[in-house]
């Protein structure tokens, strides 16, 4: 059981990295679209010197 | 869920840190340029066509952006704008920040999806590949611009820079991952196609933003995202390999 648990924990499952991997992957993209890409005024003013710094594409 | 949290601090750690790292050199290097470019914005250029027209048989499209936000860019009167000067860092340094994490979000998710490690030793392997995806390989089609400079449509642009950043992110990762000639075929392909493709190109309209200044710009952005991805890589690299040897001694103590 132990080793079984330690085994586990150290060569994780693959639907334990598609559903850990997968979130992150979802939330990462999230803050970039909203930072870099959303379209609301209100955002792109916010962010506008850090899309340009960054090289994303804007106005 | 242990992994996910594991990731997810690893990664919002170590993107605040590169975030605000890449924000002071943008501050120092970056910033004054684009409040710089910004006192040319409205101004015509020398000669410039008093209509704006696409000489190239221009696929028919729509310019609902421009026309929103016209020549030489002007912001919406109406949306709220952070005031220049103390707030307008603020929301720079914040948004520099969420960007970050969002950054350090997607390197920490690939690494766990295709099953390659991220650790302190290789963190600066990942560095130069977030660095290629996300900045080298859009910037090479798409150069950093600064406001006022004459640019192709909007969402075309954006098109081509996610398409560029996928390409080009599969290709590196697809070598990475198999370390064969046909992975290294396939991988060279796709890191070519976007460029082969062509970004969407300005118009032939000249630009109120004197030269110096462009260049200057886009070499200094560059190397603001040089900085925040070399201390990202080894910095996620690091808080993820503690934070899993961590989470291991304690399952060991647990089930002892």
């Amino acid at each position: 059981m132990t080793t079984a648990t330690q085994t586990q924990t150290i060569n994780l499952t693959l639907s334990q990295r598609l559903v850990a991997g997968g979130l992150a992957l979802v939330l990462g993209f999230v803050l970039l679209g909203g930072i870099g890409f959303a379209s609301d005024m209100r955002v792109h003013n916010g962010a506008h010197d850090t899309r340009h710094a960054l090289g994303f594409p804007c106005h | 869920m242990n992994l996910f949290r594991r990731i997810f601090f690893a990664a919002v750690l170590s993107g605040l840190a590169a975030g605000l790292a890449m924000s002071a050199v943008q501050q120092w290097r970056v910033a004054p340029l684009i409040l710089e470019a910004e006192t040319y914005e409205g101004q015509e250029a020398p000669a410039a066509p008093a209509t704006h027209t696409h000489e190239d048989g221009t696929a028919a499209h729509s310019h609902d952006a421009q026309e929103a936000a016209p020549a030489g860019h002007v912001h919406d009167e109406d949306a709220w704008a952070p005031q220049d000067g103390a707030e307008r860092i603020f929301y720079t340094v914040l948004a520099d920040v969420l960007a970050a994490i969002g950054f350090a979000l997607v390197l920490a998710a690939v690494s766990v999806l295709v099953g390659l490690p991220i650790t302190a030793a290789n963190g600066i392997v990942w560095g130069l590949g977030g660095f290629i995806v996300f900045q080298l390989a859009p910037a090479f089609g798409l150069p950093p611009e600064l406001p006022g400079m004459p640019a192709a449509d909007l969402g075309a642009r954006q098109l081509w820079w996610w398409g560029t950043a996928i390409a080009t992110g599969a290709g590196l990762l697809g070598i990475a991952k198999f370390r064969n000639w046909q992975a290294i075929g396939a991988g060279a392909v796709l890191i070519l196609l976007p460029h082969l493709i062509g970004a969407p190109q300005p118009p032939h309209e000249p630009s109120a933003v004197p030269a110096h200044l462009a260049t200057a710009f886009a070499a200094s952005a560059l190397s603001a995202g040089a900085v925040f991805w070399f201390i990202l890589g080894p910095l996620l690299g690091y808080l993820n390999t503690r934070f899993a040897k961590a989470e291991a001694s304690q399952t060991r103590m647990v089930h002892a």
